[in-house]
């Protein structure tokens, strides 16, 4: 079986080429793969599209906001492009305006729903969310009982960073309390899922068969997380 | 009687008395997030938040943060019974999947026919759907809890919408600082005012014809 350790995040990443698609989790500062977003500032891939629920935060936190500033990524989608408060003017908006990074705006539950349809191999879906809005205009609707839905097609994504609490050497991960988020369904739906995870990664059946929130059919690579990680934001 | 608005705390409280027993219910941020202070002792509520968590409960105390434990606003939780943690895709599956029964959200616009438009303001040129447009078409009941005017004073409840909208027709119950209004077949009927406060007051600010219920009462909490 071929080995999924990798010792470092610079190695786990070190194969992304320019113009790759990534996923990126979190869903504020839960589940963010802090370490894998680092390693590919330093890495310097460029013309990337990002999937994520967000553009990164305000404040110094390591998340995709930094690719986003460190001008790698050319395109971003998500459910939120403006900042959480009115009166703040982040990175991506200045860069959105003057034409340097593309966004799509997604509903959450569009988003989620367009990945997990990518990682289940579904050739498209229609949902109500959206009908009657500027995000619908130009996409296929069709009456069903009555009700009006627009089509929506898979996300897909080359690699996805992934955040876990537990890892095993065949990949299974176990999430931690609302760390999950987008996480599982962002593993399913890349071609590499590459993971950074907070525990030591263990030995087949030391995590609870049970217990085990994404199989590791879905899982590529993984790195461990030093103690001392220091992409670690505190509360 | 001086006219006063009613402050979003009682806003929030006026809310509450719409949740039923036993509800699943999703409260957006602003107003909404103060509905669950007011809810009756002895009363369950159960709170969904799109971080992919069902039973949320209070806030966690200062220096028992986690960072794992966190609401739809990024806020830190407490750890309760009865708490369940799961995907995004599951976390909207509740909602898209009509398993919310209630959900409260802020407003920048409500039309006579209950289109809502809170997600974006056009002259930024960017907007935060959020969860908004899923939880506004998925769930069972969608309550506004807003102020009457925007800050320039223009009424918020108008003809159409001029905002971008975030869904159609979607809204059943507004609750504002002056009034209570139900979206219904025939038109925006004006249930409750503020103390002080007559229709005409309302209708003064309101662009969108208001009906006038039979039963039109003072704002009761």
């Amino acid at each position: 079986m071929k080995n999924k350790v990798y010792e470092t995040f610079a190695e786990a990443v070190s194969d992304i080429p320019d113009g790759s698609t990534i996923m990126f989790p979190g869903f504020g500062p839960a589940g963010i793969p802090r370490n894998l977003i680092a390693a590919l500032v330093q890495q310097g891939a460029r013309n990337l599209t990002g999937i994520s629920n967000n553009h990164g935060r305000v404040g110094n936190q390591m998340d995709v906001g930094r690719l986003i500033e460190a001008g790698q990524m050319k395109k971003m989608v998500c459910a939120f492009t403006a900042a959480t408060h009115p009166s703040q003017v982040l990175a991506f908006e200045k860069m959105n305006e003057a034409g340097e990074i593309e966004a799509e705006l997604v509903p959450q539950g569009t988003l989620a729903e367009r990945i997990r349809a990518a990682g289940a191999g579904i050739g498209a879906f229609y949902t109500p969310t959206g009908v009657g809005t500027e995000l619908a205009q130009g996409k296929e609707h069709r009456a069903i009982n009555g009700r009006e839905y627009v089509l929506e097609y898979p996300l897909h994504a080359d690699y996805a960073f992934i955040r876990a609490y537990r890892a095993d050497t065949f990949g299974n991960l176990q999430y931690r309390l609302s760390q999950r988020n987008f996480n599982p369904i962002m593993a399913q739906a890349a071609t590499i899922t590459i993971v950074e995870v907070e525990n030591d990664i263990v030995a087949p059946g030391s995590i609870d068969p049970d217990c085990v929130h994404s199989p590791g059919i879905f899982v590529d690579r993984i790195v461990r997380i030093p103690p001392d990680g220091i992409w670690e934001t505190p509360v | 009687m001086d006219k006063e608005r009613l402050d979003r705390e009682v806003i929030a409280m006026r809310v509450a008395k719409e949740l039923p027993d036993g509800a699943c219910v999703n409260l957006g941020i602003g107003i909404p997030t103060l509905v669950s202070s007011y809810v009756p002792e002895g009363m369950t509520v159960l709170y969904h938040s799109e971080s992919g968590v069902l039973n949320c409960g209070p806030l966690a105390d200062e220096g028992e943060e986690d960072i794992d434990l966190i609401n739809a606003g990024g806020q830190f939780l407490k750890m309760v019974p009865g708490m369940s943690f799961f995907s995004s895709a599951d976390a909207f599956a509740m909602i898209r999947g009509g398993h919310i029964d209630v959900t409260v959200l802020g407003a920048l616009q409500v039309s006579e026919v209950g289109d809502l438009a809170n997600w974006m303001l056009p002259e930024r040129g960017v907007g935060n759907i959020g969860g908004a447009m899923d939880l506004a078409m998925g769930a069972g009941r969608v309550i506004v809890a807003m102020e009457h005017t925007d800050r320039n004073d223009r009424p918020k409840i108008v003809k159409e919408c001029s905002y971008p909208p975030t869904a159609r027709g979607c809204v059943s119950l507004m609750v504002t600082d002056i009034a209570v209004i139900e979206v219904t077949v025939e038109g925006l009927v004006l249930k409750e005012v503020a103390p002080g406060w007559t229709a005409e007051d309302v209708q003064g600010l309101t662009e969108a014809r208001l009906v006038l219920s039979p039963d039109l009462k003072e704002i009761e909490l």
